[in-house]
C-alpha cells in the first residue's frame, strides 16, 4: 500500500502509566462524598477513644468495608488478566461455615480454624483456575458454577442450620483490636501489602497484565498465560476464605443462606471504580481499595442520612452511575469536546 | 448472451487515513467465466470485494452491473441485486440446523407468522441439490465438515438469486478432495452462465479452475490476462513486481557475501508435516546462518514457523535439536531451546499495546528469568534504553504504551523483545510488512549484524528482493509444500522465481 503520510508520530503523549493518575479519579470521587458528610452528616468525622480503642464513622466504615477489600484485591488481578470471578461470595460462605462447624463440632485448635477453611478454598480457586485456563470456559460461566454450587456446598457442611459458636480467639478476628484499631483493618493492610510486593517486586505484576492485555503475545513470549491465569483464581478464593473467616468470627455464627450474598457485585464495582479496566491489562490495587471504601461510604451515607430503606438501593445505583460516567473517558472527553465547543462560541 | 458483461468495474479508487488502498481499477466479469483476482498482501484484493458489497463506500469510479450502474451501501443491498459473498471463515451460526443457516433472517412464514418449517426443509433440500449435495437439512451445521459448511454457505449465497458469486480464499482450509469437489461445483455454476470471482493464494488452483486473472499490486491493476495465455512465471512476476528484464539487468551486483561455510547444524527436521497446514518436509538449521523461506502467501512459510516454535505441534515426523531427539510442543519449550519468534500476525500475536514500551521489550527475558527473579528497575531501563537507541525505536518516552507507536515502531519493539532474550535462533515472520523503508533498512542491517555475531535467523517474506539480500540458504515454497533449497550463485530472484513457477 502506497503511505500517504510519514507514520513516525506519536498520537499522543502520556507519561508513565505507573504513576499515581489512575488512581485520581476514584480518589476524587471519594473526597465528593466525605466532603458531602463533612457538611451534611453530624459528627462524621469524630473519632473517639474509648478502652484504647478508636470508635467513629470513619473506623466504623474501614471495619465494615474490610470483606469487600479484600475480595476487590483478587478480584483486582482476576480482571487484569480479563477474567472475572462471580464465585466470590459463595466461596466467603463455605469458608465461614467450615470454620464454624470445625469449632462448634469438633472443637478444634484454632491454626486449623484458620488453616483449614483457607485451604480448601484455595482448591476451589484451583477448579476455576482449571476450569478458565485450561478448559477454556469463559470466566462468567466457569465461576457461576462456583457461585451456585458453592452456597451448596457451604449448606451441606453446615447441614443447613445457622451455627452459633462460641470461641474468644477466633472472635477476635472479627471484632478485636490492634493498635486501636479492629484487627480486620490490620488483615486487609496486610494482606494488601503482600499481594503489592508480590505484584511490583516481583514479576507477577507484569505476567498478569501481559496475559490480560494479549494472551497469545504473552504465550509466544514464554509466559506461562495458563499458570498465571490458574493462580489468580486460586488467589482470589484465598482472600474470600479471609473475608469469609472474618465475617463468621464477626457475628459468631455462619449463615450458609446469606454470608457473602452479592458481595461479588461490590467486589467487581470496586475494582471498576479503582480504574481497573474490565478489558484486562494494567491494573491498580490501591485504585480498588479506594473503590471499597468509597462503596461502603456512601452504603454508610444513605444510611445515616436516613434515607428511607426502600429507596437506598436507587441512590446507590444512582452514585455508582455517576461515578462510573466519571470514570470513562470517552465520556469526559465528550464533555470537554461539548464545553470547548461552548467556549469558542 | 449479449457482449454487456456482467460486471464492470471502472476506475474505483478507495483511501483510508493516510494509505491509498485502491487507485483507479478496471475489473470486468463475464457471464459463465471463473474470474480469479490475484495479488500478494496488500494488493488491494478485499479492499475491491468490500467495495464490490458495498460493505466500504467508494471515494470515485462507477460499478455497472448488466449495464446499469449501482451504488451499494450495505452487503444486504448488493445481495438482493444479485451478488452474493462467501469468506475464508465461513460466515455461519454452527449451533443451527444446515436449513436454518440456509434461510437464516428470511424464513418464509405461514398465514399467523409461523415459521413453515417445511417449506424450510424442501427449499434448503433443493438449494443443496443444485451443487449435487444431498445433505440431512435438520442437522446442526457444525456436525458437517469445514468443507461442506463452505458448500452450504455458497448454497445458501446462490439461493439469493445470486448471478454473482464472490469466493474469497475459499479453499484455505480444505484438503485435496474437499478442493476438488468445490472445483465440480464451480465447473456446474459455471455452465449455469454464473459469473465467479475467486480470490486464492494457491497458484495450481488458479490455473485449474479460471478463465481470466486480473493481478492487482500496491493498489494498482496490473492487467488483466487470460489463463491460458499467462505463464506461471508471468503471473507471478506480476505480482511480485518485478519484470524479468529488469531482474536480468541486476544479477550482476551484490553478490559477494555468499561465504557463508559449513557451520555447526543445531537442528534438523526430518518428515516434519501437520495435515491442512504442511506437507512433510526436511530441513536443517546451522548457527550463524540466515535461512530464508521464499513462496507465495499461504503456501506454507508461517505454518513451519509455528511449527518450530511448538505453536503448532507436527503430527508426523522427527524434530532432532543438539542432536537428542525432541517434540516442540509449546512456546515455553521452544524458548528453552533458545529459539524467538517474532510473529506475522503483530497485532494479535506480537504487542502488548496496554503495556509500555519498556514492559514490552523486557517481557521475554522476563519470562526466561521466572516470576520470582524480577530484573532490577535499573536494568530495565538499561535495556529499553539500549534497544531503543540500537534498533532506532521512534518513542517520547521508554514508558510509551505500546499501542501510541507507529507499526514500523511496534515491530521493532517486538524484534527488541527477542534481541534482549538472548536467543540463538531467531525466527521473523515478515517483519518487514507494512513498516516503511528506512526501517526496513534497518532491520535488514540488523539481521545480517546478528547472524554474523553467531545468531541462526530463519526469515520470512514476501519480499524476494529483501530475500535475496539478507540470506544465505532459501528455502522455497508452494502450496503446502517444500520444493526445494538454494544456496550461492541460485539465490537470486529471477532463479526463486522460476523455481516457484514451475516447482
Amino acid at each position: 500500500m502506497v503511505k500517504l503520510k510519514n507514520d513516525e508520530r506519536i498520537k499522543n503523549y502520556r507519561t508513565n502509566p505507573h504513576d499515581l493518575t489512575n488512581i485520581v479519579w476514584p480518589l476524587l470521587v471519594l473526597a465528593i462524598i466525605l466532603l458531602f458528610n463533612l457538611f451534611f452528616t453530624e459528627h462524621f468525622f469524630r473519632i473517639v477513644v474509648r478502652d484504647d480503642h478508636l470508635f467513629g464513622s470513619l473506623i466504623d466504615i474501614l471495619n465494615r468495608a474490610a470483606p469487600v477489600m479484600l475480595l476487590a484485591i483478587g478480584m483486582t488481578l482476576v480482571i487484569a488478566t480479563a477474567g472475572i470471578d462471580i464465585s466470590v461470595g459463595s466461596v466467603t460462605a463455605i469458608s465461614g461455615a467450615i470454620a464454624a462447624v470445625l469449632i462448634a463440632k469438633g472443637n478444634a485448635p484454632l491454626f486449623q480454624v484458620i488453616a483449614v477453611p483457607l485451604v480448601v478454598v484455595m482448591i476451589l480457586g484451583a477448579w476455576n483456575g482449571l476450569l478458565v485456563s485450561y478448559v477454556g470456559i469463559q470466566p462468567i460461566i466457569a465461576t457461576l458454577i462456583l457461585l451456585v454450587a458453592g452456597r451448596g456446598i457451604a449448606q451441606l457442611i453446615t447441614d443447613g442450620q445457622i451455627i452459633v459458636f462460641e470461641n474468644k480467639p477466633f472472635e477476635f478476628i472479627g471484632n478485636g483490636f490492634l493498635f486501636g484499631l479492629p484487627f480486620s483493618i490490620t488483615i486487609v493492610t496486610v494482606v494488601l501489602l503482600i499481594t503489592g510486593t508480590l505484584a511490583r517486586k516481583t514479576a507477577l505484576g507484569l505476567f498478569i497484565e501481559s496475559v490480560g492485555g494479549n494472551p497469545n503475545a504473552s504465550r509466544y513470549s514464554g509466559v506461562n498465560a495458563r499458570g498465571i491465569k490458574s493462580l489468580v483464581y486460586i488467589f482470589t478464593a484465598f482472600c474470600a476464605g479471609i473475608a469469609g473467616l472474618i465475617a463468621a468470627s464477626n457475628i459468631k455464627a455462619a449463615d450458609p443462606n446469606s454470608s457473602g450474598l452479592n458481595i461479588e457485585l461490590d467486589a467487581i464495582l470496586a475494582v471498576v471504580i479503582g480504574g481497573t479496566s474490565m478489558n484486562g491489562g494494567k491494573f491498580s490495587l490501591l485504585g480498588s481499595i479506594v473503590g471499597a471504601i468509597f462503596i461502603q461510604t456512601l452504603t454508610t451515607t444513605i444510611l445515616t442520612r436516613g434515607v428511607p430503606v426502600q429507596v437506598t438501593l436507587v441512590v446507590k445505583a444512582l452514585v455508582v452511575f455517576a461515578v462510573c460516567l466519571l470514570q470513562s473517558e470517552a465520556f469526559r472527553r465528550g464533555i470537554q469536546v461539548r464545553l470547548s465547543r461552548r467556549a469558542a462560541a | 448472451m449479449s457482449n454487456t458483461p456482467l460486471l464492470s468495474i471502472r476506475g474505483i479508487t478507495k483511501s483510508f487515513p493516510g494509505v491509498r488502498a485502491l487507485t483507479g481499477v478496471d475489473f470486468t466479469l463475464r457471464c459463465g467465466e471463473v474470474h480469479a483476482l490475484m495479488g500478494e498482501n496488500g494488493a488491494g484484493k478485499s479492499t475491491l470485494i468490500k467495495l464490490l458489497t458495498g460493505v466500504y463506500p467508494r471515494d470515485a469510479g462507477e460499478i455497472l452491473l448488466d449495464g446499469k450502474p449501482i451504488d451499494p451501501h450495505a452487503p444486504s443491498e448488493t445481495q438482493a441485486l444479485g451478488i452474493s459473498t462467501v469468506y475464508q471463515e465461513v460466515n455461519l451460526i454452527p449451533t443451527l440446523s444446515v436449513a436454518e443457516n440456509i434461510f437464516l433472517g428470511r424464513q418464509p412464514l405461514q398465514p399467523g407468522k409461523k415459521i413453515d418449517w417445511k417449506r424450510i426443509h424442501s427449499g434448503a433440500e433443493t438449494a443443496l441439490q443444485r451443487l449435487g449435495l444431498h445433505l440431512d437439512v435438520t442437522q446442526q451445521l457444525s456436525a458437517f465438515s469445514i468443507a461442506i459448511q463452505q458448500m452450504v454457505a455458497i448454497a445458501r449465497a446462490l439461493d439469493f438469486e445470486a448471478k454473482i458469486l464472490i469466493l474469497d480464499e475459499p479453499t484455505s482450509s480444505l484438503d485435496v478432495h474437499e478442493v476438488e469437489r468445490l472445483f465440480a461445483v464451480m465447473r456446474k455454476l459455471k455452465q449455469d452462465g454464473l459469473g465467479i470471482i475467486f480470490v486464492t493464494h494457491f497458484l495450481e488452483q488458479v490455473y485449474q479452475i479460471s478463465d481470466r486473472i486480473t493481478v492487482l499490486r500496491n493498489g494498482q491493476l496490473v492487467g488483466e490476462y487470460q489463463t491460458a495465455f499467462l505463464t506461471r512465471m508471468d503471473l507471478i512476476t506480476k505480482m511480485m513486481g518485478k519484470e524479468l528484464q529488469e531482474l536480468t539487468d541486476r544479477t550482476g551486483e551484490s553478490q559477494t557475501k555468499r561465504s557463508n561455510g559449513a557451520k555447526d547444524c543445531f537442528m534438523e527436521l526430518r518428515g516434519l508435516g501437520k495435515r491442512n497446514s504442511i506437507n512433510p518436509f526436511d530441513l536443517q538449521l546451522y548457527q550463524g546462518e540466515v535461512l530464508g523461506f521464499a513462496g507465495l502467501l499461504g503456501s506454507g512459510r508461517t505454518e513451519i514457523a509455528r511449527l518450530l516454535f511448538g505453536i503448532d505441534k507436527a503430527e508426523h515426523g522427527e524434530t532432532v535439536i543438539d542432536d537428542q531427539t525432541t517434540v516442540l510442543n509449546s512456546p515455553q519449550r521452544a524458548i528453552g531451546y533458545g529459539f524467538g519468534f517474532c510473529p506475522e500476525d503483530r497485532k494479535n500475536s506480537g504487542i502488548i499495546d496496554e503495556l509500555t514500551v519498556t514492559e514490552n521489550i523486557i517481557l521475554a527475558l522476563q519470562a526466561k528469568r521466572g516470576w520470582f527473579r524480577q530484573i532490577p528497575r535499573k536494568m530495565r531501563e538499561e535495556l529499553a534504553a539500549k534497544y531503543i537507541r540500537a534498533l532506532n525505536i521512534s518513542t517520547p518516552t521508554a514508558n510509551q504504551k505500546l499501542k501510541n507507536l507507529s507499526g514500523g515502531n511496534q515491530q521493532k519493539v517486538i524484534v527488541a523483545r527477542w534481541l534482549a532474550a538472548g536467543p540463538r535462533f531467531l525466527i521473523l515472520d515478515e517483519p518487514t510488512r507494512g513498516i516503511d523503508v528506512g526501517a526496513k533498512t534497518e532491520i535488514q542491517k540488523l539481521i545480517l549484524a546478528l547472524s554474523a555475531q553467531g545468531m541462526s535467523i530463519l526469515f520470512i517474506s514476501s519480499e524476494l528482493a529483501e530475500v535475496v539480500r539478507c540470506c544465505h540458504r532459501v528455502a522455497v515454497l508452494r502450496d503446502r509444500n517444500k520444493i526445494a533449497e538454494l544456496t550461492g550463485e541460485q539465490i537470486d530472484e529471477q532463479v526463486i522465481m522460476k523455481t516457484i513457477a514451475e516447482g
